[in-house]
């Protein structure tokens, strides 16, 4: 875990560029993760990236894809297409979460 | 003059979603469907190709009849820890599949038609086998509707081409 800067903001970041600090994120930061990684937020991007923040809040773990889906409302078909490939990282990644840890 | 570092930026889009994945499911039991859904699933949401081809009793997974209803038997099975002469008294089977789908469930990991829902919703493609469908006398509308069809053996070398494969 090291500081670094995003959007000229100072916050705690892995190796990997993941966000390590729940309360540094902000959804003026989210919008220059999104663009990191070639997404532009829209609405239905923001649906589940709130889904994401306020699960990992009560249950203090990243939402698998099947708890979007299942809990969060938004089909698998439609998160792979708002998040290309690899939903569940980049989702994680646009929400300043840790990778989600299980396997399914 | 402290100066931080702008942030790295996680690399997701890099040539290893080119792979491809080809998972043989050809056991029927719950314990040894569960390794290729699992798998299907991780690369999936990694973004990779996958296939998987039922075969012999993993025909079961994808049986519309049995789907719902695969067993674990403890029978010759020495990981239970348990003694052998126990586990083949009538009811073990039962028991011992109760149990394991309570387990499975208590971790909050899908039942095998769900699986195979989540799986092809992230875009997985599920081929039967057409010796074990001959068989076994099924046609394809006894099959999961999911199943994009019955291939032959020629049919899955063929799709398999540059595809990592798994037999499980």
């Amino acid at each position: 875990m090291t500081l670094a800067t995003i959007a000229g903001q100072e916050v705690h970041v892995d190796d990997e560029g993941f966000m390590t600090e729940y309360d540094e994120w902000s959804e003026d930061l989210a919008s220059t993760l999104a663009g990191n990684i070639g997404i532009e937020l829209t609405d239905d991007h923001w649906q589940a990236i709130r889904f994401l923040r306020d699960d990992y809040k009560v249950e203090g773990v990243t939402p698998t894809l099947r708890r979007v889906t299942n809990t969060g409302g938004i089909p698998t078909k439609q998160l792979f297409v708002l998040f290309p490939k690899k939903p569940a990282k980049k989702m994680a990644y646009i929400a300043g979460l840790p990778k989600p840890a299980g396997c399914v | 003059m402290t100066m931080t570092m702008e942030a790295p930026v996680p690399v997701f889009d890099d040539e290893a979603t080119d792979r491809k994945l080809a998972i043989i499911c050809s056991k029927g039991s719950l314990d040894m469907a569960y390794p290729g859904l699992v798998l299907a699933n991780a690369a999936l949401s990694e973004g990779i190709e996958t296939h998987l081809f039922f075969t012999f009793w993993g025909f079961d997974i994808i049986n519309k009849e049995t789907m719902d209803h695969l067993q674990f038997t403890p029978v010759g099975n020495p990981a239970t820890h348990m003694p052998p002469m126990l586990m083949g008294l009538p009811g073990m089977t039962a028991f011992a599949t109760h149990m394991m789908k309570k387990q499975i469930e208590g971790i909050d990991i899908p039942d095998v038609p769900e699986f195979l829902e989540l799986i092809t919703d992230a875009g997985g493609h599920l081929w039967a086998c057409r010796m074990s469908a001959d068989m076994m006398h099924l046609e394809e509308e006894q099959l999961y509707e999911r199943v994009e069809g019955i291939i032959n053996a020629a049919d899955f070398i063929e799709l398999s081409e540059g595809a990592q494969t798994i037999f499980i």
